[in-house]
């Protein structure tokens, strides 16, 4: 047995454990939602094992060593790593707080992105590594980074139950920011989804995303195809804008209070700052130093972690003045998460830089 | 109304620096301002720019476009006048916020906690209740040892019907908060000594060579102090693939004629010498020197003995043990057979050198041969003996960053501190507890606990319900509260 059959029970855990935690929501039974659990743990312990199995793995093909030979040099296995954190952040949630009913909301998300990254055909092989990668400093540095974007992807779920439940009027700020941000996520889903029905491409996620992405919608060449995806997307936003309040009633019925909801967001960002000061910003300039010779250049990946950094620090100070509070702190936690995303995928995909895995010429 | 109206300018313009709301807009307009820098190529031609103007704006207004944004300094913006400044008011504000909470801070941190009456202790809203049997003085020692062994010291008062027991823990993690935020002062500062007192320079250094100097990004010339030589470089593959595994420069340093320190560098391994570092950036061939290069032979006899050579293009060579002889007729720095059995180079840089060897026997033609470095199966010849190309040395060169940044341990200086500081604010608390014993008019002892914490009760919550019960298990009482 080797990895990939253990990332395939894990997949499928978090699945069928999706199922679970739903039925769960629905019927309040509690053997219910210890089944779920018990489904969640096995599909963690199985992804445990396969992410060990294919450092092993990377470790003997590569003759490098154990420590260098950590899984988490391209896109597929550091998205696979992102999962396993949320994961593991999901669980300790689940027995601190005692409540379940976030499960219906993270494991889809798990269960989800292991499923894409098999549909997507992403590129699984195991890849020897340039000169400029092979550094402890850089893996500490990519292991830390994971967590904490884990520990921000859990404030990010939570800023917008937040923002879901508290919103009233469809007209307030708040209602329409979380609208919005809700309808673009589904919007950019799905017109990936396109673009893997129109190509059924199987190439690197880098490649598609330089050369297919939007391609089959926003960026067809047919102005009707743009028109359409255009008209779609503003279609959705509103349908997410007008029908918000059943989402509301979706999340009313977890029984999450909004004040245990803000405290989470702290918390998760209270955890995910000092660790991604520590392992994204310091040990990220310690390797660029080394490999090198500069801490800092300015480069696009580098900018944005310190956009995303001052996100963050705008949120843990904005909690701190009168009228921030609330509503508004969400929302700030909210655009970090987003930042995020954009200096992992945006940075690497779509501004090419020093980090864009440079090798030397 | 009436204290605002007496303020004076300074005053004001203190107020302004101290406050967070100043913060919050500085990290909002840092953030937003960087963007822009991640779209436009920095420091780059202008033309590049002109293109990525026009994509957001249009042909005809992208040159305009740019010409303002240039005047702004955009095309450089971390190094604009601006930026610095919004670097400037955001160290000013940390500065000022600081000075202005410290002093409040640093008496919470140092004056002894105050005793409380029970009324106070039962507002917190970590409160605990248990009676025990017997008078104050013969429960006390159930007590303190119980606060002993939940972790905390105490002050002990004597009071009218018993006694109070006073603890804290932690008020110096109080400080953290500000341990990062000079944090931030100490990098900033680091930052500073290195444009001021350091250096960033290139030096492109063909194998054999030697330097005195390295080259600013602008051409300047930097003296080093001393001379650095290239000893050799070489290029690692994976397997029989192009990717790289390892580039490697074995480098000396010499001074006053004497070679003081060699290293080979690699990657992610530099060398320093005197505050000068000099990393493995890049590398290439001198197409000048490409038929001047030396190969350095291992011939191996048929007998196994040994021998090292160097030659030149077109020079010959004896085999030992045998009456068979060699001369170098070509050379490829990246040979490549096509499906026609054709050879070609196929790279301009040295992927997998070759050599063309014709061989003789006794004076007589026989055969010639492709010798590949990096196919040591092309090195045994049928006749016994093997000739093994070790390298075409001379006609690359490394190309190495030099920098010298006096400034760097500052800056991991204040990354640890700010690391530890930020720990600290997030992961540590101030925790002060309260234990009073008092008579009850049955000749038994209420105990009253209070505590507080200013980050994380739910943890502390913990303690307080394990002292709770360590006092309770002494004597079998009950809690409330
Ligand atoms: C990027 C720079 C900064 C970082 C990383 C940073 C970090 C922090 C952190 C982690 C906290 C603790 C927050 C919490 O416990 O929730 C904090 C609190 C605070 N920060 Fe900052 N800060 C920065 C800049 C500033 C600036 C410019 C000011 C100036 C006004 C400031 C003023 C404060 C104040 C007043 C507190 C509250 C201190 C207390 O609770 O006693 N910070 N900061």
């Amino acid at each position: 047995m080797d990895s990939s059959f253990f990332f395939g029970l894990s997949t499928m855990a978090y699945i069928l454990a999706m199922i679970v935690y739903i039925t769960y929501l629905a019927f309040k039974k509690s053997q219910i939602g210890i089944t779920a659990t018990i489904v969640t743990i096995a599909g963690f312990i199985s992804q445990t094992l396969a992410i060990v199995l294919r450092w092993k793995e990377f470790s003997d093909l590569s003759g490098m060593g154990f420590l260098r030979s950590a899984p988490l040099t391209n896109l597929y296995e550091s998205l696979v790593f992102f999962v396993w954190c949320l994961i593991l952040g999901y669980l300790i949630i689940e027995f601190k707080f005692k409540n379940r009913s976030f499960g219906a909301f993270i494991t889809p998300v798990a269960g989800l992105a292991l499923a894409f990254i098999d549909l997507s055909g992403m590129s699984k092989e195991i890849q020897p590594l340039v000169p400029a990668l092979q550094s402890n400093w850089l893996l500490a540095h990519v292991i830390m980074s994971f967590i904490a974007y884990a520990a921000f992807a859990l404030s990010f779920s939570t800023g917008i139950m937040y923002l879901i439940l508290t919103t009233e009027k469809r007209t307030e700020i708040p209602y329409i920011f979380w609208a919005t941000t809700f309808g673009i996520f589904i919007v950019i889903l799905a017109a990936m989804a396109v673009d893997f029905l129109t190509f059924k491409v199987m190439v690197k996620p880098e490649e598609f995303i330089k050369s297919y992405m939007f391609k089959a919608s926003f960026l067809n060449p047919s102005a009707i195809a743009k028109i359409l995806s255009w008209l779609s997307m503003v279609a959705i936003i509103f349908i997410t804008w007008r029908y918000g309040s059943v989402l509301k009633a979706i999340i009313e019925k977890f029984n999450i209070t909004p004040d245990m909801l803000d405290e989470i967001t702290y918390k998760s960002i209270a955890i995910g700052f000092p660790i991604f000061t520590l392992g994204g910003l310091i040990f990220g300039a310690i390797w660029a130093d080394q490999a090198w010779g500069v801490y800092w250049s300015w480069d696009p990946k580098e900018t944005w972690s310190l956009i995303t950094w001052f996100i963050y620090a705008f949120y843990l100070h904005g909690r701190m003045m009168r009228g921030w509070r609330g509503k508004k702190v969400a929302i700030v936690s909210v655009i970090g998460f987003t930042a995020v995303i954009f200096t992992y995928l945006g940075v690497n995909l779509l501004l090419s830089g020093l980090h864009a895995y440079g090798e030397l010429d | 109304m009436e204290e605002n109206k007496k303020k004076t300018f300074a005053d004001k313009i203190w107020d302004f620096f101290a406050s967070i709301r100043l913060a919050i807009i500085l990290f909002a307009l840092i953030a937003l301002t960087s963007i822009i820098g991640t779209i436009l190529e920095q420091r780059h031609d202008p033309a590049k720019n002109i293109q990525i103007l026009s994509k957001f704006f249009g042909e005809s207004l992208a040159p305009s476009i740019y010409n303002i944004s240039e005047k702004l300094g955009f095309m450089d913006m971390y190094h604009s006048w601006w930026f610095v400044g919004l670097l400037i008011l955001f160290s000013i504000n940390i500065v000022i916020c600081s000075l202005e909470r410290l002093p409040k801070i640093w008496k919470t941190i140092k004056e002894p906690v105050k005793s409380l009456s029970e009324e106070q202790l039962k507002k917190f809203i970590l409160n605990r209740e248990i009676i025990l049997k017997g008078k104050p003085d013969k429960v006390k020692d159930t007590v303190t040892n119980a606060i002993k062994r939940t972790g905390f010291s105490y002050i002990e008062v004597k009071e009218d019907n018993g006694y109070q027991f006073i603890s804290q823990k932690g008020n110096y993690s109080r400080l953290g908060v500000y341990l990062a935020h000079f944090s931030i002062l100490i990098i900033l500062i680091g930052a500073i000594i290195g444009i001021f007192w350091g250096f960033n320079g290139h030096l492109n250094l063909p194998e054999g060579s030697v330097s005195d100097a390295a080259f600013s990004d602008k051409g300047e010339i930097i003296p080093l102090g001393f001379n650095i030589r290239c000893d050799n470089f070489d290029v690692e593959f994976y397997g029989r693939s192009d990717m790289p595994k390892e580039y490697k420069s074995w480098l000396s340093i010499i001074k006053n004629g004497n070679v003081v320190l060699q290293k080979a560098i690699t990657v992610n391994s530099p060398l320093k010498y005197e505050g000068i570092t000099f990393y493995q950036a890049n590398y290439g061939l001198i197409s000048e020197r490409l038929e001047k290069g030396i190969f350095l032979f291992r011939i191996i006899s048929p007998d196994g003995e040994a021998q090292s050579i160097e030659l030149r293009l077109g020079d010959a060579f004896k085999i030992a043990g045998t009456n068979m002889s060699g001369r170098i007729v070509d050379f490829s720095p990246a040979l490549k057979i096509d499906h026609k059995g054709q050879a070609f180079t196929y790279a301009d840089l040295m992927n997998n050198p070759a050599v063309l060897i014709e061989f003789s026997e006794s004076g007589k033609h026989k055969y010639s041969g492709w010798i590949l470095k990096r196919y040591p199966e092309t090195w045994q010849l049928s006749e016994g003996p093997r000739v093994e190309f070790t390298d075409y040395w001379g006609v690359e060169f490394t190309g190495l960053q030099v920098r010298k940044d006096p400034g760097v341990w500052v800056v991991y200086l204040g990354c640890i501190t700010i690391s530890i500081g930020l720990f600290i604010a997030f992961f540590m608390s101030h925790r002060k507890l309260w234990v009073n014993i008092v008579a009850d008019k049955n000749n038994n002892t209420r105990v009253i606990i209070g505590a507080t914490s200013n980050k994380n009760r739910a943890a502390f919550e913990k303690k307080i319900d394990r002292l709770a019960s360590l006092i309770k298990k002494e004597q079998g009482g009950k809690i409330d509260g």
